[in-house]
């Protein structure tokens, strides 16, 4: 295995957290939702995830186990958001304080014990191609599911008369109440998905990133979602975009300073973040386009007139 | 509306003066954590310490903590906040709340600090450390034994002394069995984050590594290590369970005996500003069992913690150089602590520029 092909395994295993919880946010924003929850469902999923592997012996049980525990975190934010209309900011604050919390505790029997790793899944002939095989096809299903979903967002938002009525519900929710679309349905199902895609972001980490539990694991990868989804002017596949640049500069810096280029670690660390956010605004610098991508009813609470 | 008024304020007078009551039969002993008390490396080590306390003086005083607490001007809030609360004597233990402690011990002048690894002290200020740099001249010598390629990866966290000063002292070590070892340095930039250790545990395999040691604190470089089949030094608790083929030794901190002497004291009211700094000999840091290596190893290696016990061995001894070739230490010279607590250069051998 080449320095180069070990290089792309790690960024892997390191973007896909980010993109899967960028794209599930991503969803819940374009339905005019904002959850700063991320990193609370993001752990719960992580916590959850682990704990049901450890018990069951089965990490797909895992998996399940993290997109439910990601989904029901959501489905109180979407309670508190939605049907009491919350402030969203201040709801997804303390999602997340509560989800560190909540997971530490859920979490202290698991301390210390071995994790059963996320086996990777080789596809047939595609996973003989040479180079492109061992990275793309011989990995484990969340990576597959992680390039779906986006997939699917894309096509569902862009291509289908659902993703319309989503798009309609964030860019102007009183206007798409009086055409009959049922909002508050809409954003539930929006931020729904969206903690289930950040329970499975949580998976990831305690399933195949580093397959333990540790409270607090996410260290953050939560907000470089959540700022990914911005810098992506809510499009998903710049997400991914933004998520692999994220994931291959810090993969770089580190090969970086191990091979000793003599350049201050201190700079090195902060250039997946500055790399990031200049490419990204670059590729988002038309500023008709961010303006049609922004959703306008974006954090704005609803009360349906009855 | 007065009466109520003068009720509430008695109460809380009240309240007030029960609580100092309590606080004089039972001293309270807090702990500010840098991580969380179950990271299975550097702060459970602390906690396992405060338990110590617990059980040896529990029917003299009661202990509390607060864990994840971040450094920097945060920590200020939490160190504060325990101080108010009635702490006697609260114990900081991470050099990242050096400054935070100093500055709340002003305010708390009738309240007693001791601050893990720092270098600024104060008449209510103590300061404490252990010279894991003892363990690490170990495991520098078993690595040079052990590893096939002569180099070792590192995994830091922040260019501070104590860090800069282990990484020395793991090359010193090395270099006394093979003069030609080499080790890669990753500076991590944090203490805690399983995903990024675990990067850069990969990115020094990828690079040629066969032996790593690391300076953070969960144990996610020894499952990288584990699982690409190479072996591992375990960092301030035993981390065998994460690599039951993979870890060497571990250095162990042991903070208990310490806190227990320092409570006592405190209780005893003969509690004055110090600046500790023991090491194997004392007992404040042991090696986990030496294990996954030949015997002769394991015997070599058992003689240098013996000799380093015995203090006939030294580890920043001359003839050494710094990494720019410019002598330190002449033959027989060793170091005095306050250069090794300052440390902010390497040692000839090490293949990385100091960030500064």
């Amino acid at each position: 295995m080449g320095i180069v092909e070990a290089i792309l395994l790690s960024v892997i295993t390191a973007a896909t957290p980010l993109v899967l919880a960028a794209a599930g946010e991503l969803v819940a924003e374009r339905s005019g939702v904002l959850n700063l929850g991320v990193e609370g469902m993001m752990i719960m999923g992580a916590v959850c995830a682990f704990a049901a592997t450890q018990l069951s012996g089965s990490p797909y049980i895992g998996v399940l186990a993290g997109v439910a525990a990601g989904a029901l975190s959501s489905l109180l934010f979407g309670f508190l958001t939605l049907t009491l209309v919350a402030n969203q900011v201040a709801t997804g604050l303390a999602l997340t304080l509560l989800g560190l919390g909540v997971s530490g505790m859920l979490g202290e029997s698991f301390l210390g014990m071995q994790g059963i790793k996320l086996q990777p899944i080789a596809i047939p002939v595609l996973s003989q191609i040479p180079f492109l095989g061992p990275l793309l096809f011989r990995q484990d299903a969340i990576f597959y599911l992680s390039m779906a979903i986006v997939a699917g967002i894309h096509w569902f938002l862009f291509r289908t008369r659902s993703g319309l009525k989503l798009r309609a519900v964030g860019d102007s929710h009183g206007s798409a109440h009086a055409l009959g679309v049922d909002v508050i349905r809409t954003r539930y199902m929006a931020v729904l998905f969206g903690g289930a895609c950040a329970g499975l972001a949580g998976a990831q980490l305690s399933l195949v990133y580093t397959p333990q539990w540790v409270e607090n694991m996410s260290a953050g990868r939560g907000w470089i979602a959540l700022a990914l989804v911005v810098f992506a002017s809510w499009r998903p596949w710049r997400v991914v975009a933004g998520g692999y640049l994220f994931g291959a500069v810090s993969i770089s810096q580190l090969h970086a300073q191990a091979f000793g280029i003599g350049i201050p670690s201190q700079f090195l660390s902060s250039l997946p973040y500055v790399a990031t956010i200049v490419v990204l605004i670059l590729i988002s610098h038309n500023r008709r386009m961010t303006l049609i991508n922004t959703p306008a009813s974006l954090g704005k609470p609803f009360v349906p007139d009855r | 509306m007065k009466k109520l008024l003068l009720a509430l304020a008695t109460t809380t007078a009240v309240l007030g003066f029960a609580s100092v009551a309590s606080a004089q039969e039972k001293a309270k002993i807090c702990f500010v954590y840098v991580g969380s008390k179950t990271d299975g490396g550097w702060t459970q080590a602390h906690d396992i310490g405060r338990q110590q306390v617990e059980k040896e003086l529990g029917d003299k005083v009661e202990t509390q903590f607060l864990e994840n607490v971040p450094e920097g001007p945060d920590a200020e809030r939490a160190i504060e906040r325990l101080a108010r609360s009635g702490c006697g004597l609260i114990f900081t233990t991470s050099f990242g709340f050096m400054d935070a402690t100093i500055k709340i011990a002003q305010k708390f002048p009738d309240v007693k600090f001791e601050h893990a690894t720092g270098y600024k002290t104060a008449p209510n200020v103590a300061t404490y450390n252990s010279r894991f740099y003892e363990g690490r001249y170990i495991q520098g010598q078993i690595a040079a034994k052990m590893s096939q390629k002569g180099v070792a990866g590192y995994i830091a966290s922040f260019p501070i002394p104590e860090v800069v000063m282990g990484i020395n002292s793991f090359v010193i070590g090395a270099r006394s069995v093979n003069p030609e070892f080499k080790i890669k340095v990753v500076w991590a930039n944090t203490w805690f984050d399983p995903g990024k250790e675990a990067d850069a545990a990969k990115a020094l395999i990828d690079q040629g590594v066969d032996i790593l040691t690391q300076h953070t604190d969960t144990t996610a470089p020894m499952q990288v290590a584990a699982e690409r089949g190479i072996k591992a030094f375990g960092q301030a608790s035993d981390m065998i369970a994460a690599g039951p083929q993979t870890q060497l030794t571990a250095i162990v901190d042991t903070w208990g005996a310490y806190y227990v002497k320092r409570t006592q004291a405190f209780l005893d009211g003969k509690w004055e500003t110090t600046s500790s700094w023991d090491g194997l000999k004392d007992g404040i840091l042991t090696m986990a069992p030496y294990t996954n290596m030949p015997d002769d190893v394991k015997a070599m290696a058992e003689a240098t913690e013996a000799k380093i016990k015995s203090g006939e061995l030294k580890p920043f001894t001359g003839p050494l150089n710094k990494q720019d070739g410019t002598a330190w230490l002449k033959e027989g010279e060793s170091s005095d602590d306050a250069t090794l607590l300052g440390m902010n250069f390497y040692v000839e051998g090490v293949d990385d520029k100091l960030p500064q």
